[in-house]
């Protein structure tokens, strides 16, 4: 099998490959931030009583509160911000075929790439 | 200093420094994960209660410890700079391997820029002024770090190792101080820690938690990216790994004890700082100051480790020209990837400047995670290629195919736990990673040399 010869790549070609890695980074990590679909998804179930009682934390649950410089209005809405597992069916079928799928392309192109290199350092000996 | 874009040929290149021991692997890997005692594991009680976060630090303990019995084989075999990246290069293929090199970046630029808003965060609680910001703390960090990797191995890993040291001894000493074999006077485990808050969102709680589980020991394979620098790879990757290991699980055994018996499980689900805060509520000043002191350390030691990481595997890229060989360069003085560390740099800083701090743990736990799902099935390929006997390695690690089998079951309950309220970001990422693998596949991948990636002195796999 003949060696495979790279085409050599010009500076240019290589500050644009660096500048769509630069991008592709910031939109991957960036964008999700941007669009709030990072950070967690809970939120707070208000009570219109706020004591230690009706917040579920007994004596020594309230004096560690306190210790920490907290009051029932104040840890309120640490104590009922929730997070809510409603499974959803559809985002979660999404998310597996997106798994699936990125991993079964990976080792498949991946595979196809292997041979090559396989057979070229090995009918070079 | 001069920025040139000559390619650089292989054999001419200056190479890395085989300066590291066992002692510095352990400070590596130890380093970049004792972070997550001092704050991230404990979010896992927010997504389950107190009792989960103690089910999943046991649970997510089983999927490390697979993890570095597997790493510990293929490192001690595949002994290369970028660890995990050469792993899939020599045994799955380069568009793995490229992936594998992302995860790593991924996965440590976004710990080192947790580490660094913790610290900054840290800083501004103790001084408790009004008008100060974290953000002159997070660039000093950040940069005075990337500055030290800049300079050399042996230095930042001597540095990581008295810092390590300190911090994981300041978590024995509070340990010992609240006389944890004695419920009532400091420690009210069960007066916290009830029947009816223990798992307050029942077992799916437990299964959610094992996101932020993943934090009390992610990073512990990062000590394969010292492969190029130990003087004994077959030695002391195994050994530094497992001893990383092991002292990780006591650790966070000890912190999951004192931190669920001193504060309420809706509490310590919210803070960043969880040892700190035990340090406070003793009401003792030498501990309080101690935890204070030890919470810099520890992510000062991690962003440390962490840049040194992230930067080898950003170099292996260039080398290999999966990315432009001007990252590959290695300096002529130092013997560090200096531009691949300077690379990386502003981008750690903008991010630590955008994100806060649970949403830079996600986006490196999933990379991680991903990370992790590649192992488990790269070890079944490494043993089908090359079966025990066909090639000499420097460690084989008992019981193949279970730690495996454990780690992919471990991997899929952890992306569940993601989809459990990180749904949204889990996808985005994936996408990502699919789209950049797109480009690398029918573009990148042309600049490529075929045979020249594969380095190791093995035969020709079975199967090819």
């Amino acid at each position: 099998m003949s060696r495979y010869k790279p085409p050599e790549q010009s500076k240019a070609g290589q500050i644009f490959d660096i500048v769509v890695v630069v991008v592709a980074i910031f939109v991957a990590l960036w964008l999700p931030l941007k669009l709030g679909l990072a950070g967690a998804a809970k939120s707070i179930d208000a009570l219109d009583t706020k004591t230690w009682e009706a917040l579920g934390q007994n004596a020594t649950m309230a004096s560690i509160w306190e210790k920490l410089g907290y009051t029932p209005e104040t840890a309120h809405d640490i104590i009922r911000n929730r997070f809510h597992y409603v499974i959803d069916w559809p985002t979660l079928i999404i998310m597996a075929a997106v798994l699936i799928g990125y991993f079964v392309f990976l080792f498949r192109a991946s595979d196809r790439e292997y041979r090559e290199v396989i057979n070229e350092k090995f009918d070079d000996k | 200093m001069t920025i040139t874009l000559e390619p650089v040929i292989h054999g001419d290149r200056v190479s890395l420094l085989r300066v590291l021991g066992p002692a510095h692997v352990w400070a590596l890997g130890v380093g970049i994960v004792l972070v997550g005692e001092f704050t991230g594991w404990n979010f896992a009680a927010d997504k389950g209660g107190a009792l989960a976060a103690l089910i999943v630090c046991w649970l997510v303990g089983l999927l490390y410890t697979s993890v570095a019995m597997i790493d510990s084989e293929v490192t001690s075999t595949v002994a290369a700079a970028g660890g995990q990246y050469a792993q899939a290069k020599h045994i799955v293929g380069p568009l793995m391997a490229f992936n594998v090199a992302l995860f790593l970046v991924f996965a440590y630029t976004m710990l080192e820029v947790s580490d660094a808003i913790l610290l900054g965060d840290t800083i501004v609680a103790k001084a408790g002024v009004e008008g100060l910001t974290h953000n002159s703390f997070i660039a000093a960090t950040i940069v005075v770090l990337a500055w030290l990797n800049y300079r050399g191995v042996l230095m930042t890993l001597n540095v990581n190792f008295v810092i390590t040291a300190i911090a994981y001894i300041s978590i024995v000493i509070l340990f010992f101080s609240v006389s944890p074999w004695t419920q009532g006077a400091v420690l009210k485990l069960n007066e916290l820690v009830t029947p009816d808050n223990a798992l307050p969102y029942g077992w799916i709680g437990v299964i959610a938690a094992f996101q932020f589980g993943i934090w009390y020991y992610l990073g512990i394979e990062g000590t394969t990216q010292a492969a190029e620098e130990v003087r004994s790879p077959a030695r002391s990757l195994p050994y530094g790994t497992m001893a990383g290991m092991i002292t990780l699980l006591i650790a966070a055994a000890m912190t999951w004890y004192v931190c669920a018996s001193m504060m309420p499980w809706e509490y310590l689900g919210i803070t960043y700082y969880p040892l700190w805060d035990a340090g406070k509520l003793t009401g003792s000043p030498l501990l309080e100051n101690l935890l204070f002191i030890a919470t810099l350390l520890a992510a000062l030691a991690s962003a440390n480790g962490c840049i040194n990481d992230a930067a080898r595997a950003w170099f292996s890229l260039g080398r290999d020209r999966y990315l432009p060989t001007w990252f590959s360069a290695v300096h002529p003085k130092y013997r560090t990837p200096y531009r691949s560390i300077l690379f990386l740099l502003p981008i750690a800083l903008a991010f630590a400047f955008i994100a806060d701090l649970n949403q830079a743990i996600t986006f490196s736990i999933l990379s991680g995670v991903l990370q992790y799902t590649f192992m488990s099935i790269n070890i079944v390929m490494f043993r089908k290629k090359w079966p025990l006997g066909s090639i000499r390695r420097g460690y084989t690690h008992p019981f193949h195919p279970l730690p495996a089998i454990v780690l992919f079951c471990l991997c899929v309950v952890t992306f569940f736990a993601i989809f459990l309220g990180f749904g949204s970001q889990l996808i985005a990422m994936v996408a990502f990673y699919f789209l950049i693998s797109l480009w690398f596949h029918f573009y990148r991948y042309k600049f490529v040399r075929r045979g020249d990636q594969f380095t190791m002195p093995w035969p020709k796999p079975q199967g090819y």
